[in-house]
């Protein structure tokens, strides 16, 4: 229970929220450095998604690295990148857009491939041009999927920003590693609630963003839950049977 | 790499902690991610209230959760009982979803069928339900363990040992040689534990084998979504 007290009284300590090291000063930075990682993640990752995902070429590829990627721990990239780069900020925005433009580009191509083919054909059938289907087509079809990679790759920033701290002195995490050096409980879980309190107001924040792009099109005539019912229309009874009329009805 | 020749034996004990953590939260993990995704499978506010939880846990950076959890459960911050518990935790997160997705993904006909010829509940589940599964549970595992591995490093900067140490050592002393050496061996690991659950996979699913058929089913579809 001391820990607890103690966690509250270095959150609510007067002193930790002035000045360069203070809670906001930390807070934007950590922020700031999330919000130009993923800028420029998607810019380079939306691009190509959307390419695979409109030419379906690629795709093998595309899984293939981001699975490899997925295996890479984000901390040996972080050091390694580090020693190259020299100690500071450019390591970790190096590291961390590497780290981002997997899960970025996998919402975007996947956003275009789960667009049924109808409706590209039927986009095509009625005279749009590649681009006008890509743009009024695909894109705002794909967006909720898009958002949701965005949403995977603000979270491992975010998370891998405060390990960041480890090789830069910068973000949340700084108060983890300095709370973990001199033994001082109430710093490190003070940060360390602070670096899940972002973490979950941020997911929150994506959650609902990818809701509110869904296009109202298909918001309309989606059944609010597919799981409902059987996966065929099957009559409890048999229907009555039509003299004459022995056509097999198809399901 | 004459670095790795002469520190093999530290490559190899740090590849031993290193599946001391992970194997067990792997295997952890999926035993846990069982009843909780059947819940959320089979009834419709235990799936919303389940799928949020789990979606919020996962939303947690792992090195606040392995510095936050010892106060929570008692364990000391360095002990690989912590390590482990948190893995665990995220291994859950992803594998909840998946389970719940599987065994959507079984035909309600097969079921049932399964229901129709006298199949239980209890029966109808192990013998019907989880197999037809298992194609789905075997995509979500492999990527549960992939992640385990990769995040398992993590704990080095707290001071567990594991393959992240290679990390913290190498970069405390500058050697770069021993950090790349690190990060080849958690993605060997990685593709190591893979490559097992895939054979694990084959054997107690014989019938996935890839067939000549060349049928797409629509578990390959939904273990194509888990993996992508």
């Amino acid at each position: 229970m001391t820990f607890l007290l103690e966690t509250l009284a270095w959150l609510v300590d007067p002193a930790n929220w002035v000045g360069s090291g203070g809670i906001p000063t930390r807070l934007a930075q950590h922020l700031l450095f999330t919000l130009v990682t993923l800028v420029v993640a998607s810019v380079i990752a939306v691009p190509i998604g959307f390419l695979i995902g409109h030419t379906g070429r690629g795709r093998g590829l595309a899984v293939a690295t981001s699975g490899a990627f997925r295996a890479i721990p984000t901390l040996g990239l972080l050091t390694l990148v580090a020693l190259w780069v020299g100690i500071g900020l450019n390591a970790p925005y190096v590291a961390l857009t590497i780290l981002a433009i997997p899960p970025i580009l996998a919402g975007a191509y996947t956003g275009f491939e789960a667009i049924d083919r109808k409706i590209v054909d039927a986009a095509r059938a009625v005279g749009m041009s590649e681009a006008q289907i890509v743009l009024r087509v695909e894109v705002p079809l794909g967006l909720p999927l898009l958002i949701g990679g965005i949403r995977s790759a603000a979270l491992q920033v975010v998370a891998t920003a405060t390990l960041a701290a480890y090789i830069a002195d910068f973000g949340l995490g700084r108060y983890l590693f300095a709370g973990l050096r001199t033994r001082d409980y109430g710093e490190m879980l003070g940060g360390s609630i602070l670096v899940i309190l972002l973490a979950i107001v941020l997911e929150g924040a994506f959650a609902l963003v990818q809701k509110l792009v869904v296009p109202r099109g298909v918001t309309a005539g989606l059944p609010t839950d597919i799981r409902d019912g059987s996966s065929r229309s099957r009559p409890v009874m048999e229907p009555t049977i039509e003299e004459g009329n022995s056509h097999v009805h198809s399901t | 790499m004459t670095w790795i020749w002469s520190n093999l034996d530290l490559v190899w004990d740090r590849t031993f902690d290193h599946l001391v953590l992970s194997v067990p939260s792997i295997i952890l993990s999926f035993l846990i991610a069982l009843p909780f995704g059947w819940l959320a499978h089979r009834y419709r506010t235990s799936r919303a209230v389940i799928l949020t939880t789990v979606g919020l846990l996962y939303a947690i950076p792992s090195l606040p959760l392995f510095i936050v959890l010892p106060f929570i459960v008692g364990t000391s911050i360095r002990s690989p009982l912590n390590l482990i518990i948190a893995l665990t935790l995220y291994g859950v997160a992803l594998m909840v979803r998946v389970v719940a997705d599987g065994l959507g993904s079984v035909d309600r006909d097969v079921q049932q069928s399964a229901t129709a010829v006298g199949f239980s509940g209890w029966t109808s589940f192990w013998q019907v339900e989880l197999p037809l599964a298992g194609p789905v549970l075997l995509a979500g595992l492999r990527v549960v363990a992939v992640s385990t591995v990769s995040l398992a490093t993590v704990g080095a900067v707290i001071g567990a040992q594991s393959l992240g140490s290679l990390f913290t050592d190498g970069f405390q002393r500058g050697i770069q040689a021993e950090i790349i050496a690190g990060i080849v061996a958690t993605v060997l690991l990685a593709l190591v534990l893979d490559a097992l659950l895939v054979v694990i996979g084959r054997l107690l699913m014989p019938w996935t084998r890839p067939s000549a058929i060349g049928v797409t089913s629509r578990h390959d579809v939904v273990a194509r979504e888990v993996t992508a």
